[in-house]
């Protein structure tokens, strides 16, 4: 039963993960992915924390979602502030810094 | 006046070549031959005292060399009866080269320098023949080879000129590093470089075996062989022999004085010199005879059908200087001695001779463009005539007690190389007079084939071009004879120590055999010197040559096609100088530039060196930071695929000590490394 909840969480992250890996049109989708990632991490520190019976893992958690909160304010913001100055937000687009 | 010997030749170099401004051609030219006239006369007076009167000098000048106790050298003059011969010869032949020359380069501009060269030439020579040890004969040695270097080349516009001299001074020095490796030798085995000391040893160190190349070697067969071979490059024995004739591109006095008296008789004067090590080392006295045998045939035979005047001359130096190699190979040290100083005469006489000609037919060298002179040059033709008699062995001249005597000498010594190099050396006799009437007949006596203009205008030389000739021919004609009994003669106290010659004790005395040879063997040489010099008139007077080579390039038979193939052959030398440069030397240049400047210097170290490694790492970080393409999702990968990576190979080992952290950390950097060439061949969109 804790194995499945843990591959539940690990594929998650794994999705969320290639989502931004694979995903190479929509930076609100990378967003979107990496707010799925910090979910799965929720989910898997919630489920420790209900299985180990030990509350640190749901105050993790509740830090996690309202950094997640703030960061996805925050990366909203840029996005929006990153498309005055483009007129567009395609990942394709996004290479100005190579090395 | 021991002293003066050696340094007036340097003295007199010096004021030439420094004050040749304020002294002026003529000034230089006086001044310089005066010098060396004194020298000369001092020579003689020395000869008297050491040689005639026995009693040898040593001169200690001063230290040279001082390394504790393991390396003490002094300088030091010695003038045994060995050196005082060389002396005279040397001195006397320069004096009168000095004389000449102010003559015959009349009218050059650079006389100073000319004259500055040949008296430091001769310095060097007086400093190879005087010298006490090793070392000091070695200076000398190289000495002599930058003096050849810079006569060669005195009229140093002349490319030809160039290329002979850097000719001569290159294949002088491959000899020059065998006799390196000899000298090195003979410090290792005797732990000193002074004659006394390496001489008064050698007997105890007959059986002593040094490593050589990890092979194990009779050491002083070894050091016999490596002088020898450093012999065979200064006296133009077969193998190293193809400057000498090049050489003849220096004027004619420096023709004389280099290739008659002095330079290439430095080889051989090494070999006397080495008597006491070389008497020790029978395989190298076989080596040796073999070598200059084949010499005095080879030489002999390319003289035959040269054109060139000074060509001729030249081969037939080569072919005496095989005679006298041959001579020390049959350990007759005093013969060969002999016959260096009777042909440092006549050869002497024949260059500057072979000068008069040149200077009276307006630089006219080919023998086919001369001819007749006997009418418009008698005194030359004269000299020419009794140097040629000479050279050939002629009875009662010079050349006929010093070679014959080799002969016979040949012929006493019961071995098989005894008997090899009486049979060839006979041969090489017949060849000798053959060449030498030859070039009388082709040059003075055959009807004149040159331009009317030079008959016109050939004269006789002036007093300082004939004078030389004069004491030179007196020199061809009765040294033989005067000397002979001090040098040569049986039980002559003459050389005393200065040559060593082991007693023979299987089987009797050479020198003693020689003399009971029957009386129609003795005169074996004669005969065929004069049947080879009647053969030479026979087919030039009466124009065989012309019929017979009418014939090969008209008719077209197959003895035709062999005789012309043999002319060609001889005449080009046997191809030597081209198997040189097709085998030795282009290759040589060819690995210079492929194999050591492209491959290596341009090749390898600029892949491995500085240079390709700030390169190649260029080209490496060039693709490393491609790595950085600037896509969000690339970098994201990237990270995924490390931090995955990172996780495997740290959890795979659960023993995290510091070496298999390290190890599986570079594990992990190398993977990466892997993964950016992996993606070098991926498709990255680097460009909007």
């Amino acid at each position: 039963m804790v194995e499945q909840y843990l591959i539940l969480g690990f594929v998650l992250f794994i999705l969320g993960t290639l989502g931004i890996v694979v995903n190479r049109k929509n930076i609100i989708v990378m967003l979107m992915s990496l707010e799925l990632m910090l979910l799965s991490i929720n989910f898997v520190l919630i489920l420790g924390s209900a299985i180990l019976d030990n509350i640190s893992g749901q105050i993790f958690a509740f830090y996690i979602l309202v950094v997640a909160a703030a960061e996805s304010a925050i990366g909203l913001s840029i996005l929006v502030a990153y498309y005055r100055v483009r007129g567009t937000i395609s990942v394709k687009f996004i290479n100005l810094l190579r090395g | 006046m021991y002293y003066l010997i050696l340094f007036l030749p340097l003295l007199s170099a010096v004021i030439a070549g420094l004050g040749g401004r304020f002294i002026g051609t003529k000034g230089a030219g006086i001044i310089t031959t005066i010098c060396i006239m004194i020298t000369s006369l001092f020579s003689w007076i020395a000869f008297y005292e050491v040689g005639i009167n026995m009693s040898p000098v040593y001169i200690p000048l001063w230290k040279w060399i001082n390394v504790g106790t393991y390396l003490d050298m002094s300088l030091g003059l010695m003038y045994d009866s060995l050196t005082v011969t060389m002396l005279i010869l040397v001195t006397t032949v320069s004096s009168l080269v000095h004389l000449y020359s102010i003559s015959y380069m009349d009218g050059d501009p650079h006389l100073p320098r000319f004259m500055s060269y040949l008296s430091l030439f001769t310095f060097s020579m007086v400093m190879l023949v005087t010298a006490d040890s090793y070392l000091l004969c070695v200076w000398g040695w190289e000495s002599v080879g930058i003096c050849s270097y810079l006569l060669i080349n005195f009229w140093y516009t002349r490319i030809q000129a160039n290329k002979s001299a850097i000719k001569a001074m290159v294949m002088n020095r491959v000899g020059d590093m065998t006799l390196f490796l000899g000298m090195f030798a003979i410090f290792v085995v005797f732990n000193t470089l002074d004659y006394s000391t390496i001489f008064s040893s050698t007997y105890k160190l007959s059986d002593y075996t040094i490593i050589f190349f990890n092979y194990e070697i009779h050491a002083l067969t070894l050091i016999s062989i490596l002088l020898f071979l450093g012999a065979v490059g200064k006296s133009a024995q077969l193998g190293l022999h193809t400057w000498l004739p090049d050489a003849m591109e220096g004027p004619t006095p420096v023709s004389a004085l280099i290739h008659a008296a002095t330079m290439v008789t430095a080889g051989v004067f090494l070999l006397i010199r080495s008597s006491p090590i070389i008497e020790y080392a029978p395989k190298a006295l076989v080596i040796i005879t073999i070598v200059g045998t084949l010499t005095a045939l080879f030489a002999a035979s390319i003289g035959l059908v040269q054109n060139d005047i000074k060509k001729v001359i030249a081969y037939s130096t080569c072919s005496q200087l095989g005679y006298m190699v041959l001579a020390c190979g049959l350990s007759n040290y005093n013969v060969a001695l002999f016959h260096l100083f009777t042909h440092g005469f006549f050869k002497a006489l024949l260059f500057l001779g072979a000068g008069s000609v040149i200077h009276a037919m307006g630089d006219e060298q080919d023998m086919r463009k001369l001819g007749g002179l006997i009418k418009r040059i008698p005194y030359t033709y004269s000299m020419m005539l009794i140097g040629s008699l000479s050279l050939m062995g002629f009875p009662f001249l010079a050349g006929f007690y010093s070679k014959d005597a080799i002969l016979e000498l040949a012929y006493g010594k019961y071995t098989i190389d005894g008997t090899f190099a009486h049979l060839l050396g006979t041969l090489a006799a017949g060849m000798t007079a053959y060449y030498s009437i030859r070039l009388i007949y082709m040059t003075f006596l055959s009807d004149t084939n040159g331009s009317q203009m030079n008959y016109k205008n050939s004269h006789e030389s002036p007093w300082q071009m004939t004078l030389p000739l004069f004491i030179l021919s007196i020199g061809s004609i009765f040294f033989g004879y005067i000397f002979k009994d001090a040098i040569i003669g049986i039980g002559s106290p003459f050389l005393g120590n200065a040559i060593f010659i082991k007693p023979n004790l299987n089987g009797g005395d050479v020198f003693i055999d020689a003399e009971h040879i029957d009386i129609f063997t003795k005169w074996i040489p004669v005969i065929i010197s004069i049947s080879g010099a009647l053969l030479s008139l026979i087919i030039y007077h009466f124009n065989f040559v012309y019929n017979i080579l009418v014939n090969i390039f008209i008719t077209d038979n197959f003895i035709n096609n062999f005789i012309r193939k043999v002319y060609t052959f001889l005449n080009n030398k046997w191809h030597i100088d081209q198997i040189y440069n097709n085998f030795i030397a282009r290759p040589l240049l060819n690995f210079g530039h492929n194999t050591t400047y492209k491959t290596f210097d341009r090749g390898w170290i600029e892949i491995f060196g500085p240079f390709g490694i700030s390169k190649s790492i260029s080209y490496i970080t060039k693709n490393f930071s491609a790595l950085q393409s600037g896509f969000i999702y690339n970098y994201a990968f990237t990270i995924f695929l490390s931090v995955t990576l990172y996780i495997t190979f740290i959890n795979s080992n659960i023993d995290l000590s510091l070496s298999t952290y390290f190890i599986n950390y570079l594990n992990l950097l190398l993977t990466l490394i892997l993964i950016r060439f992996v993606f070098t061949f991926l498709p990255v969109n680097k460009s909007i």
